[in-house]
């Protein structure tokens, strides 16, 4: 089967307007550019990253209007007027009065139990425990493995994972 | 180390000798130095603040926001991105290839096959096994004139943006002559099999043997001669992140920059320099942060080789090639590939007397770095913790039109394990004996003990982590609980696993590339500290575990501590991270590094206090300052001293800093035994875990947080191969499981929860006592799981099943039982 | 990884959108959730000229009354069907199904309509849209048409839907109670259901007055086991009926899908467990 060609100078860009960590940030974008391509090249913030092309791995997930996504698998067109929050504005800005870029609990639980080596699946597997403990804030095991079926990890069997979040759940008051 | 010649980059280590066995004997057999003469660190620091406590990781804070960079969040001024056209055929010539209009597309800067990068790169080199007669075919970075696996790079687009690299790719039009592929490896050595390599005889690539003992005898004296063929599937390795590099040549210094996600930083640059013919001091290799290795990065590519060329062509822009996950699994190593002829010699009350191993290794169509020496670990841990007095391992290393095998958590390992665990099992099923006990019959007991196959492990004590297994697991009582249960039918089963393996790699007799480890520890003039490590973690934890060592011997706080690795600009040299072997051997290196420099601080320290003789050879450390008499330092106030060059101590020079390398005298030998419980729904085949224990003996722990982790995603990926991943080719060489949709990588949800603990049975081969414990997990693990699902199907007469035990697999056996008369 | 160019559309009614349609016919794809089309534009299984994103069209993206039944909105997700209270009353089964689709991310953003405009055959939501009667309501340039689920989907990846028309909602005609449940097999790797069986009946006393059974993820297309729900209609239900029942699963398709994941016969043996198991958790619940 003929590949099919591509003619990008034949697609209008698009401009769009995309509030991310808190700022917004207005761009002309290829159509078919990847939400996850739009926020690491784009914008530089390479810390959500890409693991896999079809929307298995989870290491691109991002917050969208506050529900966990997989950033490759949205356009950034798909985002304007939309709010996005990725690792980078999880914790809060040090420059905000009262804070001191204090981690989320999540992060913190991370560290404290050991919930990453590498660190590759990490910025997207806490988004996804953030938003499992929005949803469920005193979580089962088992609700929390359920919760984190979209984000694999290769190192660390999960465990130390399962932990961080109960770490967080109780942080936040729920566990 | 590395000596290319001519188009077969083969790489020779020390002399061309003649079997790495013979060489890992000698090693073995000289032991460690005598306890006299080395200092032993828990002797050096009896009460360390630091290690062997749960220290949270250091280099944890920037990846949790996200803030590190791995190789794809590097942006450089003037980047240009690659993207690689690959054979779509196993096996197929290429007729012609027609760039032009891939050329002209917009944003494209150039296309570049075979013909254009020839003269700028070399062969993808390996590490020459030592085997005799092995034959290496040539092996481009990009296609010459013919493909030998779906994935095969063939052609290369430069260009601007990412997005316009990959459209130029769909412009080249390639005609290819698709010629018959080979899949099956025992078919391959069939005398009328199509050749994978037309320059070669055969697909034979080597044959190996290794044994030890009287294996006639032992035929002889057994009671039971048991048959039974087994096989280690061939396994995709699937680290999160992906390969990727970016090269930079700078023309006017001559200097070669390649960031690259990467295992073996100085290995590769010694080979990238090769490859290339540059001078080794104009080759910086850099490894930033690493997503995840395991064996699969722990290797020279060709996208490496191809990027630095295509950086010669385009210089001074750096050109960029991140790898997807369909390139990453149908082009990066795999892992596995054995099929194994078991003839086990045992006796009736459950000793084995000897194994006979045939093993045919598919090792894919090329050779990568350590291709062929994997499946020769395999035949070197034939006894496993056992004292079986004979064993003979044959090993044939079969071409096939698939992406080459290498290492994989484990590397040969976990394939003896599966086998002599088995064989365990099999024994115990045939004279009707308890698993456990035919163990207990013929585990090794006295160390250093030597194996048939010429190894000597260090230390060990089996007995003592299965009775630690079985008490955890309450063996007992589940066995009496599995026997009502099968009572009332179900399908309920126990599986152990009493393995032992080799690791801390090691020796540089027995290695192919050295085995040493080295590091440098430097102290500034205002009292920082920087630990520069040949190792290269890649999710292990060095950057905590080399501070916890360092600030413990010299007496202070882990934040002074800076450990830095990957860069071979700043770090002079380095073998680099796989086996197991980072704290084994580069801790170690670390360890001494860093007792030099406490010793010349105290000297140091001595003279700038003026103390007299009696009090400088008894300095001490003490909240971190140093004390002669009743007079001290701070620790910064020595380091000034050393540098400001006013008080040098006799027999000493200005500066503070202490390099060591570490060449290990024996490998190590960390082992456990897993236990693991599983039900099997009768009506769907599906396994599911009930519970699993695991006592595994690392040594002495560094920091037991970090052993847990290991631990846990060592078993996350043995069950994977247990119960769920196999990498499939279908009978045209097609990669059927190309991505994450159809290739399982566990989940979550499919790990049940460990439970672990842990014996302490110190090494000797180094003072730490650390016996290394990143693969020992995975090689524990499948054995303890496969064993459970077989003992479960038990009493329906099934006696063995391949992995991966898949729903439909077991399912089918469970029916083919039931037909039986 | 990277989609072949094309260009978006982000029309502000459905009839902006249809219009769009009726320019391009097979060369524009409608984008609601994505999750079916994205993946197959990254891995350039498709290529069309134009992306019409109606995601953010006003109302489609509501669960609602609809007569007796209920209306579900093109653009409505899988959470959303897991957490409405109008689905969790009236139509339990939908809200028992939406949880087993995918993961987290992908019930997130992923739409009823967008799935079973994909008609995956291994997709979990036709196994209950049959067993509940759904309409799939469309609209083209020609104005509105209603097909049955059963017809609209036709066959593996293929749907009775012209390329120049789009699903406004899919309506489930009445309500339905709680006796219902559904039961999956996933592959490991992708989730997708190996065979998914979903089961709404109703009881009285303890005989069966009706049942309806869905099946997916085994045959070209899901279907209705009718064989098996013509035994147990009317029936006692108990656990050796509806297992004598639930053999003739074999007998209701003729093409049971091989492939790397399973074979034609393992899936056949895969229905027949889980159909056995849906109809008791759903008499159970």
């Amino acid at each position: 089967m003929p590949m099919p060609r591509s003619t990008p100078s034949l697609s209008k860009k698009l401009a769009i307007s995309v509030t991310v960590n808190g700022g917004e940030v207005r761009r002309e974008v290829e159509p078919r550019l990847l939400l996850l391509h739009f926020l690491r090249d784009e914008l530089g913030l390479t810390g959500t990253h890409c693991g896999c092309e079809t929307s298995i791995c989870g290491a691109c997930t991002v917050f969208l209007d506050g529900r966990a996504v997989k950033s490759c698998t949205l356009l950034a067109a798909q985002a304007d007027r939309r709010q996005i929050t990725t690792i980078e504005g999880l914790a809060a800005p040090a420059h905000q009065p009262g804070s001191s870029g204090k981690l989320h609990p999540v992060q913190e639980g991370f560290w404290e139990c050991h919930g990453l080596q590498c660190g590759f699946c990490t910025p997207g597997m806490i988004i996804s425990a953030a938003q499992l403990l929005e949803r469920a804030p005193n979580p089962s095991e088992e609700e929390i493995r359920r919760g984190l079926e979209g984000n694999l990890c290769r190192c660390t069997g999960y465990q130390h994972i399962v932990e961080a979040v109960r770490y967080a759940a109780r942080k936040l008051g729920g566990g | 180390m590395a000596k290319t010649a001519g188009k077969k980059s083969v790489t020779r280590t020390g002399k061309a000798s003649a079997k790495a066995p013979r060489r890992a004997r000698q090693s073995a057999a000289k032991a460690a130095p005598p306890a006299s003469q080395r200092v032993d660190f828990f002797k050096l620091v009896p009460k360390p603040r630091f290690v062997g406590k749960p220290v949270k990781r250091k280099e944890d804070v920037r990846l949790i926001t996200g803030a590190g960079h791995y190789v794809d969040d590097l942006r450089l001024a003037d980047m240009l991105h690659v993207e690689i056209l690959r054979s779509p055929h196993a096996h197929a010539r290429i007729v012609s290839m027609e760039v032009e209009e891939a050329r002209k597309a917009s944003g494209v800067v150039g296309v570049f096959a075979y013909k254009e990068i020839s003269s700028l790169c070399g062969d993808v080199p390996l590490a020459h096994p030592g085997i005799p007669d092995l034959k290496v075919p040539h092996h481009p970075v990009l296609a010459d004139g013919e493909v030998n696996f779906v994935g095969e790079p063939a052609a290369a687009v430069v260009a601007e943006s990412r997005y316009a690299a990959r459209d130029a790719v769909d412009l080249i039009r390639v005609e290819y002559e698709p010629l018959p592929a080979v899949v099956d490896p025992e078919k391959a050595l069939a005398p009328d099999a199509p050749k994978v390599h037309k320059e070669l005889a055969d697909n034979l690539s080597f044959s190996w043997e290794v044994k030890g003992g009287d294996l006639d005898e032992a035929f002889k004296k057994a009671d039971r001669i048991i048959q039974q063929r087994v096989r280690s599937q061939r396994l995709i390795p699937c680290a999160l992140e992906t390969r990727g590099v970016i090269a930079q040549y700078l023309t006017g210094e001559e200097q070669l920059t390649v960031w690259t996600s990467t295992q073996i930083p100085h290995i590769l640059r010694t080979q990238l320099s090769g490859m290339l013919k540059l001078p080794e001091s104009k080759v910086r290799v850099v490894a930033p942060e690493v997503g995840g290795g395991f064996g699969s990065k722990l290797n020279v590519y060709a996208e490496e080789g191809l990027l630095s060329a295509l950086a010669r062509l385009v210089a001074p822009r750096p050109v960029k090639w991140i790898e997807t996950r369909r390139e990453n699994m149908a082009a990066t190593t795999h892992g596995r590939d054995q099929i194994g002829e078991l003839s086990i010699a045992a006796c009736a009350d459950g000793t084995v007397l000897g194994v006979k191993h045939d093993c045919i290794a598919d090792i894919g169509a090329y050779h990568q770095l350590f291709t062929a020496i994997i499946p020769t670990l395999t035949g070197l841990m034939l006894a496993g913790s056992y004292r079986f007095p004979a064993a003979r391992t044959t090993l044939k290393g079969v071409f096939t039109n698939k992406m080459p095998t290498d290492a994989y958590r484990g590397a040969g390992r976990p394939e003896a394990t599966f086998i002599i665990e088995r064989i365990m099992d099999l024994v115990a099923a045939e004279f009707n004996l308890d698993p456990v006990e035919v163990r207990r019959k013929n585990f090794a007991r006295k160390f250093p003990f030597s194996t048939p196959t010429g190894l000597a492990y260090d230390t060990g004590d089996y007995e003592k982590a299965l009775n630690q297994a079985l008490k955890l697991a309450d063996y007992q009582g589940r066995r009496a609980r599995q026997a009502k249960a099968r009572d009332e039918g179900r399908l309920v089963g126990i599986g152990l696993s009493t393995y032992v393996e080799i690791c801390s790699m090691g020796p540089s007799k027995g290695m192919a590339a050295g085995g040493w480890e080295s590091a440098t520890v430097r102290v500034s003039p205002t009292g920082s500290v920087e630990v520069l490590t040949g190792t290269c973690a890649h999710g292990q934890g060095q950057e905590t575990v080399f501070a916890q060592i360092t600030a413990d011997v010299l007496g202070i706080e882990m934040d002074q501590v800076k450990v830095q690795r990957g860069d071979t600009g700043n770090v002079p040299w380095g073998v680099g991270t796989f086996g197991s072997r980072a704290t084994a051997v580069g801790g170690t290196a670390v360890f001494e590094a860093a007792r030099r420099v406490l010793e010349k601080m105290k000297k140091v320290a001595a003279a700038a206090l003026g103390a007299s003789a009696a009090q400088a050879a008894r300095v001490q450390i003490k909240n971190g300052k140093f004390w002669a008499g009743k007079k001290s330092l701070s620790f910064a106030e020595v380091a000034f001293q050393a540098h400001r060059g006013l008080v040098i101590p006799e027999g000493e020079t200005p500066g503070l800093e202490a390099t060591y390398f570490f060449e290990p005298g024996n490998f190590t030998f960390p082992f456990g035994a897993h236990i693991c419980q599983v039900e099997v729904d009768r009506d769907t085949g599906e396994v599911s875990i009930q519970g699993y224990w695991a006592v595994d003996d690392c040594g002495k722990p560094m920091n037991p947080l970090l052993i847990d982790g290991q631990v846990h995603g060592g078993i996350a990926q043995g069950l994977g191969q247990a119960l769920y991943e196999e990498a499939v080719y279908d009978e045209s060489g097609q990669l059927l499981t190309g991505t994450l949709m159809d290739y399982a990588v566990p989940k979550a949800t499919h790990m049940p929860w460990l439970h672990c603990e842990r014996t302490e049975t110190p090494t000797d081969v180094n003072p730490l006592g650390v016996k290394g414990v990143g693969e020992a997990g995975t090689i524990g693990s499948t054995p303890a799981i496969v064993n459970a699902v077989i003992d479960a199907l038990r009493p329906l007469g099934i006696k063995h099943l391949d992995m991966p035990l898949r729903p439909e697999k077991v399912w089918r056996a469970i029916k083919k039982a039931a037909a039986a008369p | 990884m990277i989609p072949v160019a094309f260009d978006y559309h982000r029309p502000r009614t459905l009839e902006e959108a249809v219009d769009i349609l009726r320019q391009y016919g097979d060369e524009a794809k409608v984008l609601a959730g994505g999750h079916s089309l994205i993946p197959a534009l990254k891995l350039r299984l498709a290529a069309p000229k134009v992306v019409v994103d109606i995601s953010r069209l006003p109302g489609l993206s509501e669960v609602r009354r609809s007569g007796s039944g209920l209306s579900i909105g093109a653009g409505v997700t899988h959470h959303q069907l897991m957490v409405d209270p109008l689905i969790a009353k009236l139509c339990p089964l939908i809200a028992r199904t939406a949880p087993e689709i995918g993961d987290v991310q992908v019930r997130n953003l992923g739409t009823l309509v967008g799935s079973i405009c994909h008609a995956d055959p291994a997709a979990d939501w036709p196994a209950p849209l049959l067993a509940l009667e759904a309409q799939v309501v469309i609209v083209g340039p020609e104005g509105e048409r209603t097909l049955h689920i059963n017809e609209f989907i036709e066959g593996m990846l293929t749907t009775r839907l012209a390329g120049h028309e789009i699903v406004r909602e899919v309506v489930i005609p009445r309500a339905y109670p709680a006796s219902c449940a559904y039961k999956k097999i996933r592959q490991s790797a992708s989730g997708f259901a190996i065979a998914g069986v979903a089961v709404q009946l109703e009881k009285k006393n303890r005989k069966c007055s009706s049942i309806a059974i869905g099946v997916t993820g085994v045959a070209q297309r899901a279907f209705r086991a009718r064989l098996i729900e013509k035994s147990l209609q009317g029936a006692e239900l108990d656990e050796k009926t509806i297992a004598q029942a639930a053999r003739q699963v074999t007998e209701e398709v003729n093409d049971f899908l091989s492939d790397l994941h399973a074979s034609a016969a393992y899936r056949a043996a895969l229905a027949q467990v889980l159909v056995q198991r849906a109809v008791l958790a759903a008499l159970a619940a």
